[in-house]
């Protein structure tokens, strides 16, 4: 499903991804944990197109296409999701009407026949139902006036709408309460398909209780220094980063 | 000193390629006496020259460069009766008065001048059969001294509109008057209309303004007068679509009494070079006024939109929201006069002016000017200027959305908030309609 090859890439003149590698099979769920600093928010930035990031080396194979050979549309359209940490405000226009236009765009890119608006509606209905978005929500504009909650959720009706093969949730758990986490958490899982696969980037061990992963990584200083399956994130919750900090520096002090 | 004689010139050699009695002065003899005085007002300001602060950003000279002789009916093709119903608004059930290059058509207009709500009446022609309110309003408000193309229409208008809603009366249908320049020559129309909204009446005006010929050389220059008594409420709309080598004058001056209502809604989608002066006076107390502009300019488009609102009463509320989105080498310019008198205590006055440039060539002017006497209100203004929102494009951009698309959408919900406020049903659905297609392309 993705591929990713000793990426690096930075902004300006800064590195920030320094040879990064991942495997991602199709199904699989994915969780990338790390101190604050070490390239998560970029990663997942650079995996969705932004311009600001120059990527100086490595490649990345998504859905056997060259990522980056693909516009940010182009990547949305063949597959790729992206739950945006920060979900901006767009006053005016309506969350309907957005989702509208981006499924109409990606089934002409997939070469399939346009949704009829009574199916549209219905999908809208059953997804809403899914994630647990109120209704009212969903006929405002997209995240006008939403709480931090409701964006998170809002991000995750849309990826239930638009039906990705691969998602990355870029720090969805910040600035949720339990309340919020298991209701997000309850939409993501109840995608979780054999055909879909997750990178659940998070700071915190706390989301990866709901939200169970296959694999858990751990970044630091641009790239994966530690894998290992679901019980690594519980040590790393146990023993700190700074464990790990201290694993490598004997390593790199050498 | 050569600034002087040289305005002076143009306004002089305009006033001789008019050529006024040619086509006969107005039979009546108050409403000759008016244009009298108002050919010594014109004479007297001259047309604007790049001095003149109100005109800073839109020089006149180049309009008034060619001959320009007084438009007549005749100036262009004759129309049809099918021609018109295209110009009309789909779904949209109106009276409709035709005006062609300043002139009334009755065959190509529909409506009824003796109706029970509504009594629509055209000077041309008449000698003493002007009903009375005309006579008592007209240039009441819209005073030659006050600006040169007030002074300019009053002298040179053949034939003039007057709307007349009697007390109590609620006008169901929308009047729309249909002011189409079809000139083939260098030509100078002057419509004009003045209406009349009688103590708690309610009537909807829509004014379309259409040029079918290509000639670039002509100018219109329209004023129109609103008369809202106690209580009266009027909807105006003011829509410029489908007139692209147009140059175009209008001024709207607007009165009301205490507890009227006034909402208008500019819409500026086509024209080359306009300007659109709004005038509202509160002379009485609990006023409410609403302007609301939209603005769409491409290629080597210049609208330059000049309101004014004169708070000469206490407890009145208006408000100004202004939207442009200029692309290509378009400019324009948004001056919004806010006057608060020492009198006018609790007045409410906001304004705003909201503009997106689309390109390094675009240009937009924005000046506020708020002048407050009174110490008891509340007035409020902001202008902002920038370019789309790039963070809310890459969201789009990222859920699949091509950058066309995508700026599309952020352009068209720009406009919403202008756009929501128009409430007559089918020229909302109409305006969105023509706002879509524009910013799609």
């Amino acid at each position: 499903m993705l591929s990713i090859k000793n990426l690096r890439a930075g902004i300006e003149d800064k590195e920030i991804l320094k040879g990064f590698n991942l495997e991602v099979k199709a199904g699989e769920v994915h969780a990338i944990m790390g101190p604050n600093g070490s390239g998560k928010s970029t990663l997942a930035s650079v995996l969705a197109g932004r311009e600001d990031y120059a990527v100086t080396e490595g490649k990345v194979v998504f859905n056997k296409k060259d990522l980056f050979e693909l516009s940010p549309e182009d990547r949305a359209r063949e597959g790729l999701f992206l739950a945006f940490q920060y979900p901006v405000e767009i006053p005016g226009v309506s969350n309907i009407n957005f989702l509208k236009t981006a499924i109409a765009e990606i089934r002409k890119y997939q070469g399939l026949p346009p949704m009829e608006a009574k199916d549209f509606l219905k999908l809208v209905k059953e997804k809403q139902a899914l994630v647990e978005l109120q209704v009212t929500l969903a006929n405002r504009s997209v995240n006008e006036g939403f709480s931090g909650g409701e964006k998170k959720r809002n991000e995750i009706f849309q990826m239930a709408v638009l039906e990705p093969c691969l998602a990355i949730l870029d720090e969805t758990d910040s600035g949720l309460d339990i309340d919020a986490l298991s209701i997000v958490a309850n939409g993501v899982n109840k995608l979780r398909s054999a055909n879909r696969s997750f990178i659940v980037i998070t700071h915190y061990q706390r989301l990866l209780e709901y939200i169970v992963p296959d694999f858990v990584h751990v970044m630091y200083d641009g790239k994966i220094v530690k894998s290992g399956p679901k019980e690594l994130a519980l040590e790393l919750e146990a023993k700190g980063y700074d464990w790990i900090k201290k694993e490598l520096g004997a390593t790199i002090e050498a | 000193m050569t600034n002087t004689a040289e305005k002076q010139s143009i306004s002089e050699k305009l006033i001789s390629t008019l050529e006024l009695e040619k086509n006969g002065l107005d039979a009546n003899e108050s409403r000759r006496a008016l244009q009298k005085e108002a050919l010594e007002s014109f004479l007297k300001q001259g047309l604007p020259h790049r001095k003149n602060e109100e005109y800073k950003y839109s020089p006149v000279s180049n309009l008034f460069k060619s001959d320009l002789v007084a438009a007549t009916a005749q100036s262009g093709p004759g129309l049809k009766k099918s021609d018109i119903a295209e110009l009309r608004i789909p779904g949209l059930d109106s009276h409709l008065i035709t005006v062609v290059n300043g002139f009334v058509s009755e065959e190509l207009s529909d409506y009824n001048p003796a109706g029970k709500s509504v009594q629509i009446f055209h000077t041309l022609g008449t000698v003493k059969n002007t009903p009375v309110l005309f006579d008592k309003h007209f240039g009441q408000f819209a005073s030659p001294a006050s600006d040169p193309f007030i002074a300019l229409n009053t002298l040179a208008f053949k034939d003039a509109v007057f709307i007349q809603i009697p007390e109590n009366a609620v006008v169901e249908k929308p009047i729309v008057i249909l002011n189409i320049t079809n000139a083939t020559q260098a030509c100078l129309a002057s419509p004009r209309c003045l209406i009349h909204v009688g103590k708690n009446a309610s009537v909807q005006i829509i004014e379309l303004y259409v040029a079918l010929s290509q000639n670039d050389q002509v100018v219109s220059n329209s004023v129109s007068e609103i008369i809202l008594e106690q209580g009266a409420k009027a909807l105006f709309y003011k829509i410029q679509d489908n007139c692209p080598k147009l140059n175009l004058f209008t001024t709207t001056q607007a009165s009301q009494e205490s507890d009227s209502h006034f909402d208008t809604h500019t819409v500026t989608l086509s024209g080359s070079w306009i300007r659109n002066n709004l005038n509202i006076v509160l002379n009485g107390e609990h006023c409410e006024t609403h302007l609301n502009g939209l603005f769409l300019l491409n290629e080597n488009q210049h609208v330059d939109n000049h309101t004014l609102v004169d708070h000469s009463k206490p407890n009145c509320e208006s408000n100004q929201l202004y939207k442009g989105i200029l692309d290509d080498k378009s400019s324009g310019v948004f001056n919004g006069k806010i006057f608060v008198r020492r009198d006018a205590q609790k007045t409410n006055a906001y304004q705003s002016s909201k503009n997106m440039l689309l390109s390094d060539d675009a240009s937009i002017n924005a000046k506020p000017q708020l002048e407050i006497y009174a110490d008891d209100v509340k007035c409020s203004h902001g202008s902002s200027t920038g370019q789309i929102d790039e963070e809310a494009l890459f969201y789009l951009r990222a859920r699949g959305i091509s950058p066309e698309g995508a700026k599309s959408l952020l352009m068209l919900a720009f406009t919403q908030d202008v756009v929501n406020t128009i409430r007559i049903d089918a020229l909302r659905k109409h305006a969105e309609g023509l706002i879509e297609k524009r910013l799609s392309k």
